[in-house]
């Protein structure tokens, strides 16, 4: 391997990257867009889902339960209808997504004790929000249950015993407030650097091919191996840079916590960098097109990264073959190590099994990118 | 002659074939070129230049065949001719987005070739090619005459023994053509062997040696006099006749002529003895209803020697530029 020809062929490219405006636009405002993009888009966290109301009975009871949904964060009472068709359409308009309905014989029923049962009409249409909502109303409800039996036990002087036997006193670690955006930003920087990667790496050697400089530069004496190193090298640094740009507008500007060290994160981001800039620079030399390599490019790096990486998806919820398979995709084992660097302040011993299993991917496709480039016409 | 002075042989092309699928495009060709020699490769589009040349560079793996470039099998030591040897593809190829230097530069990376000479020969391409002031001008902004020279300087950086230019001057106007000749002609006295492919004729006499291609094969090759001479059977005469078709059809038959082809306004008519044709037939054609202005001797031209050796084109006649 010759340095000088390692190093004209990089400082080419930086230049080339620096005058093409497309190319600019994809490395200065795509972490940015993505950041703004996915950091507001996706918000996993159910709050203020608007609620409607039947109330059948009008009693005081009936009103101090729709209080407490009033008082809920979790839910933003925006009217009471008189009857059931009103709600329904509610529902079909998509005014509401959850509809109350409380009975008649609410109060009655109470203070006979034989239990009661409040109507929930859910809008199932988004799954994950119905399951939350009818989490949220169930918590809400039996709350206000709790407080019926503490008074009717109040009453009969047997107030302490209504204290659980057992229960359970949770603390969350690492995402202390729950937060969905903390939990998915770390992985946007995931999707940012394969967006990057990919993209522009799978337009440097077909662009060369629809130019007809290839033809000039396999006539030369440069290896493949010379060329592969001298194109990426450029992308290899505006990448981490992007990275960086990343972490900064994650900490901020949403106010991620970042507890890891930022060594860990670039060793990291600079092997999955690797993976993603193989895959790119392979299929340019394979597919001899931009826009070919670069469709599919994007296909298998921006794809698996959003929905297999665990990005937002969490895997564990994923159907068993699906969580095998994400055993696959490169992308989790970056995400899993962003994660755990961002919220837990992991280092470099944590994460050893992802780190090698980024390793191995990362030595693979290069081993791959670099054979697929071959210096003849043919 | 540079060549017969030195008779080193530079490259040498030993039954050569190069077979797409089907398709023959370089069949059996051999020849040898000697160092500082100026060898033409003439033939019509799609003959066979154009992958003849990219197999001498170690870009095409020949189907058969050895060709030694400055002494190395381009088919085992592709990348060891690429040091040797200078290539201008028929296509353009510098980088449009680059400034002038900049792909100097990046073709002197690309070559080794040290800082301190690259200076020298950065300032010494951009003179040759007329470029100062305009170094740092886009190469896209360029004209075509202006491109080609520098794609020359960028081929030459290294100082290659081997030169090969794919058609170099497609597309250039003709005082920008001339000039680009005289810079092959100075490498040459250099002691570069240089390969050029053409198909333009007036550009083939500027060649020391003639390689003629026509369907992937070997025509015929020697000095442009030589092949002018040996082309032709018999003798040449141009005849201005009216009308045109009808004459070529009736001296097809005429007995004495081996060949009649339009050239032009004219005709160009092979004959066996030309004194006997000069007077026997303006009054074979008067007969017949076609009038004769003007009949003589000429010496044939390369496109004449080209139509009679690459036979019957389609369409039976080549068209004079």
């Amino acid at each position: 391997m010759k340095w000088h020809r390692l190093r004209a062929i990089a400082r080419k490219e930086f230049i080339q990257i620096w005058r093409d405006p497309r190319s600019l636009t994809i490395v200065l405002l795509m972490p940015i867009m993505q950041m703004a993009l996915l950091g507001y888009g996706i918000n996993l966290d159910t709050k203020h889902l608007q609620v409607y109301a039947l109330d059948r009975e009008g009693s005081q009871n009936s009103q101090s339960l729709l209080k407490r949904f009033q008082a809920s964060e979790y839910f933003h009472l925006v009217r009471t209808v008189d009857n059931y068709r009103d709600l329904t359409a509610a529902l079909d308009a998509d005014q509401c997504k959850l509809g109350i309905v409380i009975p008649e014989d609410f109060s009655e029923r109470l203070n006979d004790s034989g239990g009661v049962a409040v109507q929930a009409l859910v809008d199932g249409t988004d799954n994950n929000t119905a399951d939350l909502a009818i989490g949220y109303a169930q918590a809400v409800v039996s709350g206000y249950s709790r407080e019926i039996q503490l008074n009717w036990l109040g009453r009969q002087g047997r107030a302490q015993q209504a204290t659980p036997a057992l229960s359970v006193e949770s603390r969350t670690w690492f995402n202390e407030e729950l937060e969905s955006r903390n939990f998915i930003i770390p992985g946007v920087v995931a999707t940012v650097m394969a967006l990057i990667g990919a993209l522009l790496s799978s337009l440097t050697v077909a662009r060369e091919w629809e130019r007809g400089t290839m033809e000039r530069l396999i006539s030369t004496p440069i290896t493949p191996l010379e060329l592969m190193l001298g194109k990426l090298f450029p992308y290899f640094t505006v990448g981490l840079l992007d990275a960086a740009l990343c972490v900064l507008i994650a900490v901020g500007w949403f106010n991620v916590p970042f507890r890891g060290a930022l060594t860990t994160l670039f060793f990291t981001t600079s092997l999955f960098l690797c993976v993603v800039l193989g895959m790119g620079f392979m299929l340019s030399a394979l597919v001899k097109s931009q826009i070919g390599a670069s469709q599919m490019a994007l296909m298998v790096t921006l794809l698996p990264t959003m929905l297999l990486s665990g990005f937002a998806f969490p895997i564990d919820q994923m159907p068993a073959p699906i969580r095998a398979l994400t055993h696959l995709v490169y992308a989790r084992y970056y995400v899993t190590m962003l994660k755990a660097v961002f919220l837990k302040g992991s280092g470099v011993d944590d994460l050893i099994e992802p780190m090698l299993a980024l390793a191995l991917y990362a030595a693979v496709v290069v081993f791959f990118a670099r054979r697929a480039l071959r210096k003849t016409l043919e | 002659m540079n060549g017969s002075v030195d008779s080193s042989v530079s490259v040498t092309v030993d039954r050569l074939v190069k077979r797409f699928g089907q398709f023959t495009a370089v069949d059996q060709i051999s020849f040898e070129a000697r160092r500082g020699e100026i060898l033409g490769f003439l033939g019509p589009n799609g003959a066979g230049k154009s992958t003849l040349i990219r197999m001498l560079c170690g870009l095409l793996r020949p189907t058969s065949g050895k060709a030694l470039v400055a002494g190395l099998d381009v088919a085992r030591e592709p990348e060891a001719v690429r040091q040797h040897i200078g290539y201008m593809s028929q296509k353009f190829s510098l980088y449009n987005d680059l400034q002038v230097v900049e792909n100097l530069r990046f073709f002197g990376g690309l070559y080794g070739v040290s800082a301190s000479e690259l200076t020298d020969r950065i300032r010494w391409t951009i003179e040759m090619a007329g470029l100062t002031g305009r170094e740092s001008d886009l190469v896209g902004t360029l004209a075509t005459g202006w491109k080609q020279r520098l794609a020359l300087g960028c081929a030459v950086l290294h100082r290659p023994p081997i030169l090969f230019l794919d058609e170099p001057t497609s597309g250039v106007d003709p005082i920008a053509r001339r000039q680009f000749w005289e810079l092959i002609h100075w490498m040459a006295g250099e002691g570069v062997t240089v390969f050029v492919s053409t198909h333009y004729m007036d550009e083939a006499e500027y060649c020391n040696r003639l390689v003629l291609i026509s369907h992937g094969r070997l025509v015929a090759q020697g000095t442009p006099t030589e092949l002018k001479r040996s082309a032709l059977k018999g003798a040449l005469l141009l005849l201005e006749c009216e009308p045109l078709g009808e004459a070529v059809e009736l001296l097809g038959s005429a007995s004495g002529v081996l060949d009649a082809a339009v050239f032009g306004n004219a005709l160009h008519v092979v004959v066996t003895d030309a004194e006997a044709a000069i007077a026997g037939l303006p009054r074979y054609l008067s007969e017949r209803a076609v009038s004769c202005n003007r009949i003589e001797a000429i010496s044939p031209s390369l496109e004449d020697a080209f139509v009679q050796l690459t036979g019957p084109s389609p369409g039976g006649t080549a068209s004079r530029r």
